[in-house]
């Protein structure tokens, strides 16, 4: 028994010895979770090394004690298994108390749903599918810990209250960490959502902050966690500045929710920082709008120039210019494909190799058409758009055929994903990229056609077909590459709407009414009032709907199109050419 | 000439491509079901899938024997997202088909206009799509999730597991977001919701410019209460709309969207990695695991020949109609109509998510309610589900001019409209 006891004893302060993993910030951070007494009883065990009776009681509770606190953490990582979503959410407000920077992997697998428990033993493993089973690993280590199949697995459902949780414990676990860039996100998380918990991690992170960049970060932080604590008034007046100083959105939210509960000494200098917060937020709203009308408008600009060609330039109204662009979609997703199950590491790329393709297979349907149906039919309206709308339906019902009636995912490259922020706007890339490349694909036509023979060629039989046909040109050909160059153009406009919009067999429909306005508008056969016409109406639009709804802005510009093309019946700007004179 | 005779070919091939012409030469030893679905236009992205699903069922139950000791035979036509075709398509499987059973229609405005149709040549429908309710037909039975099967059991989740205390209800501009929101809005403030915490906003059809309500939804979500957004935004408007909240940066943890519309195959054109959380309420997820789940997606996987397809909370809406028709017919011991509508009352079959869903006297059946988050791989992962099934309610308890109105369609009421508090049939709807 006594030598048992000994052995025991040797044990426990080999453990406490040796074990590094002990250290005094471990057991400070662990204090709120260890069993009550257990801190004390054994504090006094090493001082004292005496009192049998409290030896063998030390020793009762041996295993628990010797078992440091990684295996405690272990127990409750592997309590999260058996755990609802509200009892997950506790243990996770008590694994962030442990302050373990360990646990952060383990929590970042769980918010992703890669976190599962072992049926057999109920041990918890962050799983990741190789194959048919899964491979293990450690949540705490991260070694690896062989493989189970699925049926062997069971997940760990989180939510989005659980993947709040998790993301306040990484935020607060990670503000000490070494890396300047982790503890910025931790900073900007606890920014996001402030709370009186973590005041105090704040104020110690902020004692050791050196880096210039995290260190703001901080501050704000602090600001908005000091304004729901219970701090003294004055240290909450200079945080409603700090919170005044940011400004946004997310400030104004956090100073309207404490503005109800807070003192009426400090009532006014929050009311006053509300105040001029929306102030600031009015002027950036204008400057919103501006920025969404112009990215409206280069869709439409991108959607339009095409039938700016085949319509404005060569006068056919043309109904299948929709499918072409939804053609051009198309073909960005077949692209996808073959580089997703082949050639996966060029994926940013597949754009790119889109473009090219897409102008090619749009530009050789465009020329079939003009060659197949449209030649026969040049100076009879009528019969172009119940042709070109015929032909619109058999290639809807041909994509619907080989592709499915439903929706094809086109993916988003890294580059044209999320958002950033200039001043108090919010641009995401995708609709930025959009406007340069609509900008760009308007440039290079008006190139094409100022300075180019084939331009050159195209504006000769445009402009009077005899005269050109008795100076050599052959006007058939210009004709069918002109129509061709029309309808490749809306194919690259169907690259770049893939990215915005859906890939299905209708996305060409949505797109024909607003193209037809735009051209119309801008003036039949002028590149120039194409441009100027889209960014209009797409300003127009974009101002409209916040005080009318989409659906009556949406009336009201058409309306007021009707309006203008009863005073000016050639749009905007006004050309002489063939269509003219049709 | 040879113009014209180009464009007649043009439209001919046309005319085909829109109209899937079928033999109707069919010999009078089958039983007739017809399939009322868009092949082309606007809602082909959504029907189709239906006409697939419930020729697979089809073809299940003639390998089984198929009933009453005939074969069953489909007869598919294409009303082609048109609604006064679907009139005229109904009324000719009906009267020049002869079928004993019409599955079909998605739109509510679809099922509107070929009410009078099957009330005038007395035949039956099985309409599989949630829907808004305010409706109770004789002819019809109601397969999908009314209001109270799907939105009110979702803000309740949010209301409780979320906290959420401010609402944005964005819809497309036509009758089941108008009704729908009508029913929430009133609702939400018989719970105390004030109006200035309730955001209400529609969008035309196919919508893809999100850009303004987006940041119009983020605004109102940072007055500093918990703020989340119940979408009835239809199919296609639906990718531009959760690729700019993807964008954007409006998260699901701070944000969340419930949809309503939004099942497995509107998924499968997205990416759905940054969308993870947003959430979903219907009564079938591809996800459910039960024995007859998976049987169920084995055989549509095998019956389409594509391992990616997904299956969808209507296509269980046909299987449970289907096989609930199944059953009512066996009863009756024969497809006449008035018998068979009879019968089909208090039927219960298996449903796909490991219960059983009862046809009650109002038309509507009992289905679970489940709600979902977005998961990375496009599926859905149930996070709450109702204790129980759910009786389909077909008059709003929300809205004061049908709260009084009851359905029950057996003898001696015999009525979709019957007024409590006046005693008499009829009422709205009438």
């Amino acid at each position: 028994m006594l030598a048992g006891m000994q052995l025991l004893l040797w044990k426990a302060q080999h453990s406490l010895a040796v074990d590094p993993r002990v250290k005094p910030e471990d057991d400070a951070g662990g204090r709120g979770r260890c069993p009550a007494g257990q801190r004390g009883v054994s504090g006094e065990f090493i001082k004292t090394g005496i009192a049998l009776l409290l030896l063998a009681i030390s020793l009762l509770i041996m295993p628990v004690t010797a078992s440091h606190a990684a295996d405690d953490i272990r127990a409750m990582v592997n309590a999260l298994g058996e755990g609802n979503f509200s009892e997950n959410r506790k243990q996770i407000e008590e694994l962030a108390k442990t302050g373990d920077l360990k646990l952060v992997p383990m929590l970042e697998a769980m918010s992703k749903g890669d976190l599962y428990q072992r049926k057999t033993d109920k041990q918890v493993f962050i799983a990741k599918p190789a194959g048919s089973s899964f491979k293990l690993i450690d949540p705490l280590t991260g070694a690896g810990a062989g493989e189970e199949a699925q049926g062997g697995l069971e997940k760990i459902k989180v939510n989005n209250s659980l993947r709040r949780a998790v993301r306040d414990a990484v935020g607060g676990l990670t503000l000490m960490s070494p890396d300047d860039a982790v503890r910025l996100q931790a900073a900007r998380t606890i920014l996001a959502s402030p709370s009186e918990d973590s005041l105090e991690l704040v104020d110690k992170a902020l004692a050791t902050e050196k880096s210039a960049a995290v260190k703001p970060v901080l501050e704000q932080a602090r600001a908005a966690s000091l304004l729901l604590s219970s701090r003294p008034v004055e240290q909450k007046k200079e945080a409603v500045a700090t919170i005044r100083a940011i400004g946004g959105q997310e400030s104004l939210g956090l100073l309207s929710s404490v503005l109800g509960n807070a003192d009426a000494s400090l009532k006014p200098d929050i009311e006053a920082a509300i105040a001029s917060i929306e102030q600031d937020r009015q002027l950036w709203g204008v400057a919103q709008n501006v920025w969404y009308g112009l990215s409206l408008g280069s869709v439409l600009l991108l959607a339009a120039i095409g039938l700016a060609i085949t319509f404005g330039v060569m006068g056919i109204i043309n109904m299948a210019h929709g499918e072409m662009v939804m053609l051009g979609a198309y073909t960005t997703f077949v692209v996808q494909e073959i580089i997703r199950s082949s050639f996966p590491a060029l994926f940013d790329w597949s754009l790119a190799i889109a473009l090219p393709l897409a102008f090619l297979v749009t530009g050789v349907v465009g020329l079939a058409i003009e060659r197949g149906v449209i030649r026969f039919l040049y100076g009879r309206p009528l019969e172009t758009l119940l042709a070109t709308w015929g032909v619109s339906l058999i290639l809807q019902q041909a994509v619907r055929t080989i592709f499915g009636p439903t929706n094809r995912e086109v993916g988003n490259p890294a580059w044209m994903s999320g958002a950033f922020e200039l001043g108090g706007l919010t641009i995401t890339w995708n609709r930025l990229w959009i406007v340069f490349f609509a900008l760009a694909v308007f440039a290079a036509l008006l190139f094409l056609l100022k300075k180019t023979p084939l331009g050159l060629q195209m504006r000769a039989v445009t402009q009077n077909r005899r005269m050109a046909a008795s100076m050599g040109i052959r006007t058939p050909w210009v004709d069918a590459l002109t129509f061709a160059l029309g309808s490749g153009i809306a194919g690259i406009a169907g690259v770049a709407l893939s990215q915005i919009d859906n890939v299905s067999p209708n996305l060409g429909q949505g797109y024909i009414i607003d193209s037809f306005m735009v051209v119309v508008f801008g003036g039949v056969g002028n590149l120039w009032g194409t441009l100027v016409g889209a960014f209009t109406l797409g300003i127009l639009n974009k101002f409209l709907e916040p005080y009318a709804g989409a659906v009556l802005g949406k009336i009201l510009v058409l309306v007021l199109i009707i309006l203008f093309i009863q005073k000016r019946p050639r749009g905007l700007f006004a050309l002489k050419g063939r269509a003219v004179e049709a | 000439m040879s113009i014209k005779s180009r464009l007649t070919g043009a439209f001919l091939a046309a005319a085909l491509s829109v109209t899937a012409l079928h033999s109707a030469l069919a010999a009078d030893d089958t039983i007739k079901v017809g399939i009322l679905h868009s092949l082309s236009g606007t809602m082909a992205i959504s029907e189709t899938t239906l006409k697939d699903a419930m020729l697979m069922l089809i073809e299940e139950q003639n390998k089984k024997g198929g009933l009453l000791g005939k074969k069953l035979e489909a007869v598919v036509v294409d009303p082609a997202s048109d609604w006064p075709l679907f009139a005229e398509k109904a009324r000719e499987l009906i009267s020049v088909n002869k079928v004993s059973a019409v599955f079909g229609c998605w739109t509510s405005v679809s099922r509107k206009s070929v009410l009078p149709v099957f009330e005038e040549l007395n035949s039956i429908l099985f309409y599989p799509v949630q829907y808004e309710g305010e409706e109770s037909q004789r002819n019809v039975f109601y397969t999908g999730a009314a209001p109270n099967q799907q939105a009110i059991p979702a803000v309740d989740y949010l209301m409780e597991s979320e906290g959420v205390e401010r609402w944005v209800l964005a819809g497309t501009d036509y009758v089941y977001p108008r009704t729908t929101n009508k029913i929430l809005e009133a609702y939400l403030k018989s719970k105390g919701v004030a109006s200035e915490d309730i955001m209400i906003n529609y969008t035309p059809f196919g919508h893809s410019d999100w850009q303004t309500i987006v940041s119009d939804i983020k605004k109102f979500g940072s007055a500093g209460k918990k703020t989340a957004v119940v979408s009835t935004i239809n199919g296609d408007a639906n990718v531009p709309f959760y690729k700019e909240l993807a964008n954007q940066g409006v998260k699901a943890e701070d944000i969340p969207v419930v949809a309503f519309s939004v099942g497995e195959e509107e998924l499968a054109g997205l990416d759905t990695k940054p969308l993870v959380g947003h959430l979903a309420a219907w009564n079938y997820f591809q996800s459910i695991d039960t024995p007859a789940n998976a049987a169920f997606i084995k055989e549509w996987k095998a019956f389409t020949k594509n391992d990616k397809r997904v299956t969808n909370d209507p296509m269980e809406a046909h299987y449970i109609g289907f096989n609930m028709w199944l059953k009512a017919v066996e009863k009756a011991g024969t497809t006449d109509t008035d018998k068979v509508i009879d019968a089909m009352v208090g039927v219960s079959v298996p449903n796909l998510t490991g219960g059983y869903s009862a046809m009650m006297p109002n038309h509507h059946i009992t289905k679970p309610v489940l709600i979902g988050e977005i998961q990375d791989n496009g599926q859905f992962e149930t996070v709450w589900k109702t204790p129980g099934l759910v009786i389909g309610d077909e008059w709003s308890d929300y809205l004061p001019d049908s709260k009084d109105l009851i359905s029950d369609w057996r003898a001696p009421m015999s009525c979709g409209n019957f007024n409590v508090a006046t005693g008499k049939c009829g009422g709205k709807g009438s």
